[in-house]
C-alpha cells in the first residue's frame, strides 16, 4: 500500500473535501486513481484478467469511495479505509464476474490491444450500467462527466435549476451503485 | 466512461458533510434505547416489588449481563461498520457475557436444590420474555440498521447480527426490570433464545439492507 507520506495527504485532502472543498477532492480523486489502477492490476493479472476490468474495478471502487466518505473516522489512517473498500469491491467483481458466462471470442481482439497499453481504457461496466438509467438521467451525467460541463453549464443546458441538476446528479449516482450491486447477487 | 470523466461528476456530487457517522451510529442506538423504553413503560412497566428486588444479587445480576451485551456488541459493531477498523479486544469482548452466564448458572445449580432447578428455569414467564424482548428490539434494531446505511459494514449479515446482539441487549435489559423471574437458570434459557430470535432477525436484515 501506499508510503505513510502519501496517505497523511489522501487523509489531508479527503478532511478538506469533507468540508465541501472541490479542489482537494480533484486532487485527492486524480491522486487516488493511479495507485487503485496499480494494485487492481496487479490482483487482476493475477487471475488472468486484463487491464480493463481492473479500470472497471477502479472506478467502482472511487464511486464507493465517494459515496461512502462520511463513514472514514477523521481520526483514523485513511490508508486501510481506502484499500478495504478497494478489497471490497475486487470481491464484488469476481461474485459477479462468476455469475456472468465466459467472454464471447470477438472481444478477445479488445483484449489484446488494451493489453500492453498504458492506456486506462475500461471495458465498459459503467457505461453499460449508465446505459439502464433514464435518457435525462443519462444526458445529465455525461454532461457532467464525458462532456465535462460544469453543474451551471449542465442546468442551462437541460433547462434545469443548479439545485435540481445536483439533485438529480446524487440520485443516478447513488443508482449506478445500486446497479453494481444488484448484479453481483 | 474513462476515470477521469467519473471523477468529474464525482466532484461535482460533492456536498458538505453534515454529520459524521460515528455520530449518527451512537445516536441511533440512544434513540432506539429511548423508543424501548417509552414503548416499555407504556406496556408494562417495571415490576410493583422493585424496590426490595433492587437488594437481590439474582435481581441485579440480570442487568450486568443484558447491559454488558448491549456495550460490548455496541462496542464490537463500531468496529464492524467502518471499513478497514480492526475490531482489536472487541471482537471478543461480548463473549464474556455468556461465560458469566454460565458461571452463574454452576453456582446457582450449586447454590440451589436439584428439585428447584426445573421450576426456576421455567420460571413463570417464559412466554412473556420470549415475544416482549424481541418485540422491544424492534424500535433499536430499526434505527440501528439504519444508521449502518451511512457507514459501510464489510461483512453486512455480520454487522446485522450484531446490531441484533445490541438491540436484543437493550431490550432485555428493559424486560428484566419487569421480569419476576430472577434465576439464571431463567435467564440463561429464555434471555439467550429471545435475543437469539433478535440476532437471527438482525443477520438475515442485514444481509439485505446493508450491501453497498
Amino acid at each position: 500500500m501506499a508510503s505513510g507520506g502519501v496517505e497523511d495527504e489522501w487523509a489531508v485532502l479527503m478532511r478538506a473535501a469533507i468540508e465541501g472543498d472541490a479542489n482537494a477532492y480533484r486532487r485527492l480523486l486524480v491522486s487516488l486513481a493511479p495507485v487503485l489502477r496499480t494494485v487492481m492490476r496487479g490482483k487482476c493479472a493475477r487471475l488472468g484478467w486484463d487491464g480493463g476490468e481492473a479500470e472497471d474495478i477502479v472506478q467502482e471502487t472511487l464511486l464507493a469511495l465517494h459515496l461512502k466518505r462520511n463513514s472514514w473516522d477523521v481520526d483514523r489512517p485513511i490508508g486501510p479505509w481506502i484499500m478495504t473498500i478497494a478489497r471490497n469491491k475486487l470481491i464484488d467483481a469476481r461474485r459477479r464476474r462468476g455469475n456472468r458466462s465466459t467472454l464471447p471470442v470477438d472481444e478477445l481482439a479488445d483484449i489484446l490491444t488494451t493489453e500492453g497499453s498504458d492506456d486506462a481504457m475500461d471495458r465498459g461496466d459503467l457505461d453499460r450500467l449508465l446505459g439502464k438509467l433514464g435518457e435525462r438521467q443519462q444526458s445529465l451525467v455525461r454532461s457532467l462527466s464525458v462532456e465535462g460541463r460544469s453543474v451551471r453549464e449542465t442546468a442551462e443546458r437541460l433547462n434545469m435549476s443548479e439545485g435540481a441538476v445536483r439533485v438529480a446528479l446524487h440520485r443516478a449516482i447513488k443508482a449506478l451503485a445500486a446497479l453494481y450491486r444488484g448484479e453481483g447477487q | 466512461m474513462k476515470t477521469e470523466d467519473l471523477i468529474n461528476a464525482l466532484i461535482a456530487d460533492l456536498t458538505v458533510s453534515k454529520m459524521r457517522f460515528r455520530w449518527i451510529f451512537g445516536g441511533a442506538i440512544a434513540l432506539g434505547a429511548v423508543i424501548a423504553a417509552v414503548l416499555f413503560h407504556l406496556l408494562i412497566g417495571v415490576r410493583p416489588d422493585i424496590g426490595q428486588a433492587a437488594e437481590s444479587a439474582r435481581f441485579l445480576f440480570k442487568f450486568i449481563v443484558t447491559i454488558g451485551l448491549a456495550i460490548t456488541a455496541a462496542g464490537l459493531l463500531s468496529r464492524l461498520a467502518i471499513p478497514g477498523v480492526p475490531s482489536g479486544p472487541w471482537r471478543w469482548a461480548w463473549l464474556s457475557v455468556p461465560v458469566l452466564l454460565a458461571v452463574a448458572v454452576l453456582a446457582e445449580l450449586v447454590a440451589a436444590p436439584a428439585s428447584a432447578w426445573w421450576p426456576r428455569l421455567l420460571g413463570s414467564n417464559a412466554k412473556y420474555c420470549l415475544s416482549l424482548i424481541p418485540f422491544l428490539s424492534i424500535g433499536p434494531l430499526a434505527c440501528i440498521l439504519l444508521a449502518l446505511r451511512q457507514g459501510a459494514p464489510t461483512e453486512p449479515g455480520r454487522a446485522g447480527a450484531v446490531a441484533g446482539l445490541v438491540s436484543g441487549g437493550i431490550a432485555a435489559a428493559l424486560y428484566a426490570s419487569h421480569c419476576t423471574d430472577d434465576s439464571p437458570l431463567f435467564v440463561a434459557t429464555w434471555y439467550s433464545l429471545a435475543i437469539g430470535v433478535v440476532v437471527l432477525a438482525g443477520y438475515i436484515a442485514g444481509s439485505r439492507l446493508l450491501r453497498w
